[in-house]
């Protein structure tokens, strides 16, 4: 039963890292295209955003509900980093409401946007510090060591900071992928396809310095990535994509396009908890925290089983109908 | 302590933002209802207008739900990690209410066109439906931590745990139904009031009509309010009495216990200074019988008092609030029977400028009374607020920051929505 509930998680992480990511990512692209193509972007991008969080959430219960222990410990080393991505949650979200609801046209929604901009690169770059904190398995559990060693040294380092940078590159790139496929004007498609293309290229190359900063750190990350079949498979059939991609890319086939780019995402995820598996966190003192040690009762888990899938049987229908009234739609009435 | 503090900014904010969110769809569908009923324009406007605040409000709690998601583990993960898989089921539940809620807004907002007319309204009424939904899981969440069940608790950890004993705990109903009409309450109060401000302004036919929505609702909740918040505090005699206590400052255990008005608790020389004391009623709200027993204070050590001062004067402001905001449920009654005139009247429209923000002071009051009162437990009799605090120094400064992000946040809002109101007021005076 565990096992269902930690599959439903990984699943509901996925969901958020695409169509979160896409979310983040609009505000990173925004920065980097200028004039009209940043509204382009915060057009085609506007729909994604209402119910993002929800997957978040997802993830969170079924974290404090079924595997407590990982909620807390988590919680407790990367403090900081989550604050810090909090932080930058609230001001983007708001930035975003404001900007989509103050009448004024001028100074607030340049400062809203502005906000909404960078705290959308602040919010990705500490999700980023903050996974690869869980990743390299720094993590302490002895909290008499002092404050750098166990609040800030987990996550302060450099196979964090490329993780942060790579999830930077990632998230606008699904961003990327989101707006090319939804314009529809000419020359803007040429534009945002060339961007697209180009934090492809940076995706990849930052993904190889991860696995060099994993070296240096000492965190067998490649090592653990041969010695599990479904990671190589992941990453066989992710590089094996990316021509398909490009293809796509080029010919402009909005459909595809997503497919692939959500087909990739959903790699890299489920590669990286390949991995993971069955530790849940990694500790430097060799007491990983595995699922057998951290889920909770078995009668607590199936209770959790029911509520989700009973939740998904209401939302699923629900999200159907949503997308079935907007789907034939360009600008949405108010 | 900053933790606490903490917990009560972020918490105290988020609340506003989710009764608002819970019980302003209930107004934008009546709204709309009545547009569909009489034909009349303004309804409409008003149901759009009120939409917009619902979508702003909204965005901004599930911003600030997001946050406190997280927060639960970074200042309490001993209590966490213990209390998650017993009170988890709730917020489970909440999240697919939360996720509805969202879908159905999305809905309403982007479908004045596209949707039929009565399939429109219908999704407004989701909206209310799961909005109150959701606000009655999370309560009943806390409502676990002032009675826990579900749960053995052997050398201290949780054994034989079941989820839906521990949902369904003694104390969740009392505190969601207070919960709920008090949110109704709150709100309708503050939107009466706001348009009032307007209308005193400009006599502008959708003011008035805003009003006897908004009003309408509050005032029967404000009517139903005094009858739930007796059963809760009956509730809470019976499971907590040291909380009782601590909302009367009742320190002497008594037989024909009085009922204590206002006045100062002195908690050195276990006494109330200049209070109105009422004997006999205290038992009789405690237990329905003015002979009974009434547990005081002395009962319990020191140390497992809650601070007697504060839960004792958020009491009382909570309660006169109450009474006085069911004084003008009375009046309004009164005009929508008989005297139509005082609705033009300024005496009137003051009244209901006054009452504005006095649903939420209450509603922050109960929470704090409900809080602080349980204090210096997490989960009453069982673990203590102390000890399932994070290892973490310093956890002051990150107090500081979110209560500095939630004071910014709350003018950005306000102001928002004053020019949200300006430009409905001047698109109207435009028009004539």
């Amino acid at each position: 039963m565990a096992e269902a509930n930690l599959i439903i998680l990984v699943i509901c992480l996925m969901l958020y890292v695409l169509l979160g990511g896409a979310d983040f990512g609009g505000g990173i692209l925004e920065l980097l295209s200028r004039g009209k193509a940043s509204k382009i972007v915060s057009r085609a991008i506007a729909p994604v955003w209402e119910a993002n969080h929800v997957w978040l959430i997802l993830v969170v219960v079924i974290l404090f509900v079924g595997f407590p222990s990982v909620y807390s410990t988590v919680l407790t080393a990367l403090h900081i980093p989550v604050l810090l991505v909090l932080l930058g949650i609230i001001a983007r979200g708001s930035a975003f409401t404001f900007r989509h609801y103050d009448i004024d046209e001028k100074t607030p929604k340049a400062i809203y946007s502005a906000i909404f901009r960078y705290s959308s690169v602040f919010t990705t770059f500490f999700l980023g510090i903050t996974v690869g904190g869980l990743i390299l398995g720094e993590i302490s559990l002895d909290y008499q060591l002092g404050f750098y060693a166990v609040y800030i040294h987990p996550w302060l380092n450099w196979f964090s900071v490329s993780m942060g940078l790579f999830m930077v590159l990632l998230f606008a790139f699904l961003a990327g992928i989101f707006t090319v496929s939804e314009i529809e004007d000419k020359d803007y498609i040429i534009y945002f396809t060339r961007m697209t293309k180009r934090l492809m290229i940076s995706l990849v190359v930052m993904g190889a310095i991860v696995f060099a900063t994993a070296k240096v750190a000492g965190h067998p990350l490649l090592k653990d990535f041969i010695n599990s079949p479904i990671s190589v498979a992941c990453i066989v059939i992710a590089t094996l994509a990316l021509p398909a991609f490009w293809y796509f890319l080029n010919k402009n086939k909005g459909n595809w396009l997503r497919l692939t780019a959500g087909l990739q995402t959903t790699l890299i995820v489920t590669g990286w908890f390949a991995i993971q598996f069955p530790v849940l966190v990694k500790t430097n003192s060799g007491h990983d925290i595995t699922i057998q040690a951290a889920k909770a009762p078995e009668q607590v888990q199936m209770f959790l089983l029911i509520a989700l899938i009973v939740g998904v049987l209401i939302i699923f229908p629900a999200m159907g109908f949503l997308y079935k009234t907007f789907k034939f739609s360009e600008e949405p009435d108010s | 302590m900053a933790a606490r503090m903490q917990m009560a900014v972020s918490l105290g904010f988020h609340i506003v933002f989710a009764c608002i969110g819970m019980v302003m769809p209930w107004f934008m569908f009546v709204a709309e209802w009545k547009w569909l009923r009489t034909k009349n324009q303004v309804y409409l406007d008003l149901a759009k207008a009120w939409a917009k605040g619902v979508a702003i409000f909204f965005a901004v709690g599930a911003v600030s739900g997001t946050v406190l998601s997280f927060e639960l583990g970074m200042l309490w993960p001993t209590f966490m990690k213990h209390a998650g898989p017993i009170f988890g089921m709730p917020f489970s539940w909440e999240g697919t209410a939360f996720f509805v809620e969202a879908i159905a807004l999305g809905l309403f907002l982007y479908g004045w066109k596209r949707l039929n007319k009565w399939v429109h309204l219908y999704t407004g009424m989701v909206v209310g439906i799961s909005g109150v939904l959701s606000g009655i899981f999370v309560v009943s969440a806390n409502a676990w931590m002032n009675a826990p069940a579900g749960f053995d608790w052997i050398d201290g950890q949780a054994f034989n745990i079941d989820p839906v004993k521990a949902m369904f705990n003694k104390a969740w109903f009392s505190q969601a139904h207070h919960m709920t009409i008090a949110a109704f309450s709150a709100t309708g109060f503050a939107v009466a009031g706001v348009h009032a401000v307007l209308y005193m302004k400009n006599k502008l036919e959708i003011h008035a009509k805003a009003i006897t929505i908004a009003l309408a609702f509050a005032s029967v909740a404000a009517f139903i309010q005094p009858i739930s918040g007796d059963l809760a505090a009956k509730n809470v005699a019976k499971l907590q009495p040291a909380k009782l206590a601590a909302f009367e400052s009742h320190f002497k255990t008594e037989e024909k216990a009085s009922l204590i008005i206002g006045g100062i608790p002195d908690v050195e020389n276990r006494e109330v200074k200049y209070a109105i004391k009422l004997p006999g009623f205290l038992s009789f709200l405690a237990h329905g019988d003015f002979n009974a027993e009434v547990k005081g204070l002395e009962e319990f050590p020191e140390e497992e008092w809650p601070p007697v001062p504060i839960t004792h004067y958020s009491f009382q402001l909570m309660v006169g609030i109450g009474m006085f905001l069911m004084l003008i449920a009375a009046l309004f009654f009164a005009g929508t029977y008989k005297w139509k005139h005082w609705f033009e009247k300024k005496w009137w429209l003051r009244l209901l400028t006054i009452a504005t923000p006095l649903g939420f002071i209450a509603v922050e009051a109960g929470w704090i009374v409900t809080e602080v009162g349980r204090q210096p437990w997490i989960i009453y009799g069982i673990m203590k607020t102390k000890d399932s605090l994070t290892p973490m120094p310093g956890i002051q400064y990150t107090f500081y920051t979110i209560t500095a992000v939630y004071v910014i946040l709350t003018f950005v809002v306000t102001w928002l929505l004053s020019r949200q109101i300006q430009l409905l007021q001047s698109k109207y005076l435009k028009n004539g």
